[in-house]
């Protein structure tokens, strides 16, 4: 069985149902390889991959940094900050200086949406988003997805609501793309002004109450509030929306059903969701981050090595068998 | 081969049995229920992909896919018997090689294979072999097991109208 990836990984919009089914079967067997005593396969030997980071981050540049080291690629991290993009350097040479420098992948994320897009048409290495704006963040998707799958032992008919600002988040993109390709059924909820202009047009249902959200869904996927994007005033301020869509132990429970608790960080505690939900029983938060390293092993695994020219071929042979 | 893996480990004792993806881990599936059928001590076994330690991974096109390694126990000091269905190059028991070294520091590590049909481009042997073929570089064998193939045998064909 080959279905290849083909030589970037930009969003979940553009895959099939039957590639994410193949980054996450591929993701099984990379959980291993961090519970043993020596993390590392040798499979990445000699690839050399730059994790360009144009925004803050933690959790996924360091879980990209694990999943790079753990098969044996060397990694070199390159921060906006204290590079030569703050002297006002392009993205598209910077990447090209890189690129002569002999590397073979990049990981991006950048605050502008289809960064990565453009900086895929314009370099040889594979490139992979991770985070573009407010587009996609298609490997948080897929650890959301794993997660999912994991805990309810399948996609398929789940209901997930995306609750907070759907308007700002990548990652809302990437899992309303990811679930509805495998099956699964969308909800958001979130204040209007949260929500896209035209989210009608999105296959979702939308909850304007987090209390039907809640009565309605198998798993919510709570979103923080980006105060960081927010160039007008959307909401009251963070207590009202506390008071209004904050996810808290009382509002769960009232639903009919234990509600999986899903949150890609990072957490502002008492703000969309509250301590006690966050750190509670219905709670897959931190094996989210847990798979999100294998997730990050399968899709590097995937897109790395090989001939290009074959990996093309067998793109165009549209993944027989 | 059952009983020669126990006579060449003295007994059961400090044994560990894995078998190579995929029709090595079915192989050592029946190895040890024969083992535990004979002896009445059950064997730790476990399975082990190769995949991620290929020797030809830069040059292949799609990514092949990776199979689940399992290894339930320690194996530090312990005797691993490796099994798998065809040695060939050789090439896969140096996978297993370098990849159980990851897991710890075996007390010795054999090898059994169900069948040797030669052509070796490294320098490794079988401890216990089903048994030895002589055939063409363009002929291939293909082992069947029960659980994937629906029934046990071994198949010589021409590469060319394999399937």
């Amino acid at each position: 069985m080959t279905l290849s990836l083909g030589k970037d990984l930009l969003g979940l919009e553009p895959l099939s149902r039957e590639q994410i089914q193949l980054i996450l079967d591929t993701a099984e067997p990379f959980k291993e390889i961090s519970q043993r005593a020596i993390k590392k396969v040798p499979t990445l030997r000699g690839a050399t991959i730059v994790n360009l980071f144009f925004e803050a981050s933690t959790r996924t540049r360091v879980s990209f940094e694990f999943a790079e080291k753990r098969l044996s690629a060397d990694a070199v991290n390159v921060a906006a900050s204290g590079s030569s993009v703050s002297k006002g350097e392009t993205l598209v040479d910077t990447a090209r200086n890189l690129e002569a420098m002999r590397i073979d992948m990049v990981v991006i994320r950048h605050g502008a949406s289809g960064a990565a897009q453009f900086l895929a048409e314009r370099i040889e290495s594979n490139v992979i988003n991770a985070g573009d704006g407010t587009h996609e963040h298609p490997t948080q998707g897929l650890l959301d997805l794993l997660t999912l799958r994991d805990h309810f032992g399948r996609i398929d008919g789940l209901k997930v609501c995306i609750v907070g600002d759907v308007l700002h988040s990548r990652v809302a993109r990437s899992n309303i793309w990811g679930l509805t390709k495998m099956g699964a059924e969308v909800g958001v909820c979130g204040p209007r002004s949260l929500l896209p202009n035209a989210v009608e047009e999105l296959p979702v249902t939308v909850f304007r109450r987090v209390e039907e959200a809640i009565e309605w869904a198998d798993a919510l996927n709570i979103l923080r509030l980006q105060l960081e994007r927010m160039t007008a005033g959307y909401i009251p301020s963070l207590r009202e929306y506390n008071r209004v869509f904050g996810v808290s132990r009382e509002r769960l429970e009232r639903a009919p059903r234990d509600v999986l608790i899903l949150h890609p960080g990072p957490m502002n505690r008492g703000v969309e969701i509250d301590s006690d939900v966050a750190d509670g029983p219905f709670s897959v938060i931190l094996d989210q981050v847990t798979n999100g390293v294998a997730v990050r092993m399968a899709v590097l695994y995937m897109l790395s090595g090989g001939k290009p020219e074959l990996a093309e071929a067998a793109k165009g042979r549209g993944g027989n068998e | 081969m059952a009983d020669e893996i126990v006579e060449l480990n003295n007994g059961t004792e400090n044994l560990v049995i894995v078998g190579i993806q995929r029709r090595g881990v079915q192989l050592a599936a029946q190895i040890v229920s024969t083992i535990s059928d004979r002896e009445e001590t059950d064997v730790p076994h476990g399975s082990l992909d190769i995949t991620l330690y290929r020797d030809d991974l830069q040059t292949v096109g799609p990514r092949p896919v990776v199979g689940q390694t399992r290894i339930p126990v320690d194996v530090e000091g312990k005797n691993v018997i490796i099994v798998d269905d065809v040695l060939y190059t050789g090439r896969t028991i140096r996978a297993a090689l370098d990849e159980l070294a990851d897991f710890g520091r075996p007390g010795r590590i054999a090898l059994a294979v169900l069948i040797d049909r030669g052509g070796r481009e490294l320098p490794i042997q079988p401890d216990v072999v089903g048994k030895t073929i002589a055939i063409l570089p363009t002929q291939r064998v293909d082992v069947l097991v029960e659980e994937l193939d629906g029934k046990n045998g071994v198949i010589v064909t021409d590469k060319e109208s394999a399937p």
